[in-house]
């Protein structure tokens, strides 16, 4: 028996220095981080405040920060991708060979959907529903942590495929035939499957924590109706984690039973059926593109009602178009397949159903709308990422419909017009909305607001570089392009591959100057520094101080209103000689750091990386690591820390100017 | 609002240009009415996002904080009217687009025979690595990467896959369908003008993807029967021991043509449990796949 499995020398692509490269300075870049964490004797902060963390603002925080990470890498294969259709025309093969092009965009998609959007949007969920809610923790402070070292070790195994062995050369879908055993021998589609399995635990795990959370812990007096409407949207999208990610789950686990032991629920032999994972891989594919976006909406909804002055429009409208969303986006899924070969009577139910489904988002689009109608419009960032949504939007919305028409589709599906949509509704919707949430609830988070001016400049470089990289997509489309070509012999579409590459460069141009933005943002954190409601808020995540404390509210705010915030801030204006009562506190039980979620994750990631390579020995160490250590998590004595009421009562002094109620 | 004149100039400069060879230039009956289909669906669309999105920048600009002349309306956030206004804009939007997808499913169901005076031609497809094999099984003759057809006459495919999932496309004559290995599914194509259009597969399928192109020839009836004759003079047979030797992954194969092909050659491909020593021989495929 071979001790480390399939795993050799011959693993670590030596001879592609395009790969060695990258890989040389992904290693180089992490190292030099590290060291930099080491000589300044960050480690030991690091662990207590963060990595241990079960707080959720930390933890919304590290899952952003994991996101934007992943957005630079997901970007750097998008770069490629643009820049070798460009130039591989007529009998040009490019600088990329097939089977490096094939793994590139494989890991784009898969890194975008899983480890860029996911964690953005989960993140700014973590850190925004509590407070919003009126609450000082998530239902299960410590699962949350787990649930976050989940997704990072998907991270970790997803970056490892590139330095050791290879990534998935199938698409991000992974279809079989063509993912089994038999075409895809390689351990790209391991990595793939074990990475998505193991940050699948960790999304399902999020998802029953915020159900739990919204359904079960609100501040007194909010009841649904008082709910603001980004934690209805993150109700929608965590239930739809909960009932769609099992599918996935499910799907792998069949696939990888295929693999590893020789089944045949998808093999072309054996009497398995491909068609069957195509399906259940879209049963729960398209909800989650409900999962990304309704938390996008929820975002918009917020910004575009402070930054207006007014109350959002229509929501009870809202809610209901929410949850008719969330219901609907499980009757749709065939429409990613209409060319399946169906029957008429099929292909026109799921077509008309998911026409139906454009109909509460319809809806939203006009409450946003007639909610900026009357108000004080003030064009801040997150106001400039928002309209740009609502007007890149409806143009996705409106191509996504054009492909729910079958005989459209048949023309349309794969085509590089179907890549024009989805990353017009993705970019213009989820992509932008987590950008107006990060510049809206970043001085939440920190104390200091994001530079405008950069900020700006980063939104306008987004919007032109979207409609100059994705317009000539459409066209391409339309003249017949198919998607994931290595190589094209048509010249006729090369000057419009041009423009969409010139089109990612101005993106990249955006990118850059958020980096910017950051950079010199946190430079001047003493020039942005402001208190807790720098926006005017309305919802009780500005009530506290920025940043808040680790107990969020020192009392459980009372909810006697919608817009709980606002509507205390218009009493207090309308009565101000009435002046507060002298507060009286009382000590607060918040949860203990564990280090569980981290040491969870370790066992996984090396379970994950012994399945990948057959190391049996090592598998099984690393899943009775886990088990070792959840036992352990279950017998411990103490699970609450006291912070004692003169704790609170300083924090509450020192803060008395910003927190206004 | 310069996107959208930007979107309207470059489809409209693509159009004009002509060499297009894609969806814009549909040569074919099923091509001309799926375009019909996607322009009326789009029409009805654009209604009412133009004055949407005109909408969204006008609010946004007149109601932006520095313009003193907007009225500033605290509370107002509900309005019955609005609302049911609302929704039925897309209500009634999606009723028309919804109209057009349930009638166009059924009207252009890629199974469904094309009204012609002309007797079908049928052709047999299946998707190899990395090359598209056609089988005539009425002339007897096979080709591969190139797929010649007569012009004016109904096409019907059956087609399948050696092993991993393609789609079949010829985007100026009509609409994919997915080929898959052990199921056959069904297309019914044709051309209404002579000329060489190019066609490809539309599903991913591995290393040799790219290279996984082929060429149909719409010649004239008589052209049609003068190709088959040639064919039929020259070029090997593919029997049970040929299609062992093309099945075998290969890329940028350049056309040729099969003189001759083994009887139910597709039947077998499509069933693979029945290849046994007769394989190419079976009495009757029908109860075979019955069983199946």
């Amino acid at each position: 028996m071979n001790l480390l499995g399939n795993l050799s020398w011959n693993a670590i692509p030596f001879d592609q220095p395009i790969v060695m490269g990258a890989s040389g300075g992904m290693i180089l870049a992490v190292l030099s981080i590290l060291a930099w964490i080491t000589v300044n004797g960050h480690w030991p902060y690091l662990w207590r405040e963060w990595i241990t963390s079960v707080d959720h603002k930390r933890i919304g925080v590290m899952y952003i920060v994991l996101a934007l990470i992943m957005l630079l890498r997901g970007f750097a294969d998008a770069i490629m991708m643009r820049s070798q259709q460009a130039i591989a025309a007529g009998g040009a093969e490019g600088y990329l060979p097939p089977e490096h092009f094939d793994q590139v965009f494989s890991a784009h998609g898969t890194i975008m959907i899983f480890f860029m959007a996911m964690p953005f949007v989960i993140g700014l969920m973590n850190f925004v529903v509590p407070l919003q809610l009126g609450v000082r923790d998530m239902a299960f402070p410590t699962l949350n942590s787990v649930a976050l070292w989940l997704t990072a070790s998907g991270i970790l195994l997803i970056n490892v495929s590139l330095v050791v062995g290879e990534f998935a050369k199938t698409g991000w879908v992974a279809y079989p035939p063509l993912s089994e055993l038999k075409f895809s021998p390689g351990v790209g589609v391991d990595y793939y499957l074990w990475a998505l399995q193991i940050s699948g635990i960790g999304t399902l795990l999020t998802g029953i924590n915020f159900v739990t959370t919204i359904l079960k812990t609100r501040a007194p007096g909010m009841g649904y109706m008082r709910m603001p409407v980004f934690c209805w949207t993150a109700l929608a999208s965590n239930l739809l984690m909960v009932a769609a990610f099992p599918v996935l789950t499910a799907t792998f686990a069949m696939l990888l039973l295929d693999r590893y032991l020789g089944f045949h629920f998808f093999s072309v032999d054996g009497q398995g059926n491909p068609m069957m994972y195509v399906n259940l891989f879209w049963v729960w594919g398209h909800p989650e593109v409900y999962i990304l976006i309704l938390p996008a909406f929820g975002v918009f909804s917020e910004v575009i009602s402070t930054f207006s002055g007014k109350p959002l429009f229509g929501y009870r409208s809202m809610v209901a178009a929410t949850m008719v969303i969330c219901v609907l986006s499980f009757i749709v899924w065939l429409h990613h397949f209409f060319t399946m070969g169906a029957s008429a009577d099929v292909n026109g139910f799921f077509g008309v159903m998911t026409m139906i489904i454009a109909v509460p988002t319809g809806v939203k689009v006009f409450n946003w709308l007639f909610t900026m109608y009357g108000g004080r419009v003030r064009f801040t960032v997150p106001v400039l990422w928002s309209i740009g949504f609502m007007v890149t939007f409806v143009i996705g919305g409106m191509t996504g419909v054009l492909m729910a028409v079958p005989p459209a589709d048949f023309q349309l599906h794969n085509s590089l017009f179907l890549i024009a949509h989805f990353h017009n509704v993705i970019i213009g919707g989820v992509v932008f909305g987590v950008m107006a949430g990060f510049n809206f609830w970043f001085p939440k988070a920190f104390g200091f607001t994001l530079d405008e001016r950069w900020g700006k400049a980063a939104f306008w470089c987004w919007l032109v570089g979207f409609y100059v990289a994705f317009m000539p997509l459409y066209v391409l489309g339309l003249m017949g392009m198919t998607r994931r070509m290595q190589h094209y012999d048509n010249v006729g579409w090369q000057p419009w591959l041009v423009v969409a590459a010139v089109g990612a460069a101005i993106i990249l141009a955006g990118v850059v100057c958020q980096v910017i933005q950051l950079v010199a943002s946190i430079r001047a954190r003493e020039k942005l520094r402001v208190a807790g409601d720098p926006w005017n808020g309305r919802t009780l995540e500005w009530s506290t101080a920025s940043p808040p404390p680790a107990w969020n509210f020192a009392a459980l705010p009372r909810v006697p209103a919608a817009d709980a915030y606002w509507s205390a801030k218009q009493r207090t204006q309308a009565n101000p000689s009435q002046s507060t009562p002298a507060r009286e506190y009382e000590s607060i039980e918040m949860p203990k750091n564990s280090a569980i979620g981290f040491i969870n994750a370790f066992f996984a990631v090396v379970t994950g990386f012994a399945l990948i390579w057959h190391i049996w020995w090592m598998a099984a160490f690393g899943a009775l690591g886990a088990f070792v250590t959840l036992l352990i998590f279950a017998f411990r004595a103490e699970d609450e820390v006291e912070i004692p009421v003169e704790r609170i009562a300083e924090f509450e002094r020192r803060h008395q100017v910003e927190v206004a109620l | 609002m310069q996107y959208w004149i930007l979107i309207i100039v470059l489809i409209g400069v693509a159009t004009l240009g002509g060499c297009t060879e894609g969806v814009l230039d549909p040569k074919g009956p099923i091509a001309s009415a799926e375009l019909q289909i996607l322009f009326n669906s789009l029409g009805i669309m654009l209604a009412i996002v133009i004055p949407t999105i005109l909408a969204t920048l006008g609010v946004a600009y007149w109601f932006r904080s520095s313009n003193t002349r907007a009225h500033y309306l605290p509370d107002f956030n509900y309005s019955g009217r609005l609302e049911v206004l609302v929704w039925s804009i897309p209500v009634m939007t999606v009723l028309l687009v919804g109209g057009v997808a349930w009638v166009g499913a059924h009207d252009l169901d890629p199974r469904k025979a094309i009204t012609s005076t002309m007797k079908p031609v049928s052709v047999q497809v299946v998707s190899l690595d990395w090359k598209w094999l056609f089988i005539y099984p009425e002339q007897g003759i096979a080709s591969v990467n190139q797929l010649t057809i007569p012009v004016g006459t109904p096409v019907s495919f059956e087609l399948t896959s050696s092993g991993v999932m393609n789609s079949f496309f010829v985007p100026q004559l009509g609409g994919q369908i997915y080929t898959m290995a052990g199921m056959a599914t069904r297309v019914q194509l044709q051309a209404d003008h002579p000329g060489r259009y190019p066609g490809l597969s539309a599903q991913f399928s591995g290393d040799g993807f790219a290279n996984m192109r082929f060429t149909v020839d719409a010649v004239p009836t008589e052209a049609f029967a003068q190709w088959v004759n040639a064919a039929r003079s020259t070029g090997p047979v593919l029997d049970a021991q040929a299609y062992e030797e093309l099945v075998k992954p290969s890329q940028a194969v350049a056309p040729f043509t099969y003189r001759a092909v083994a009887p139910r050659l597709f039947t077998s491909i499509l069933s693979p449990e029945i290849q046994s020593d007769d394989a190419l021989c079976l009495t009757d495929p029908t109860s075979q796949r019955a069983e199946k």
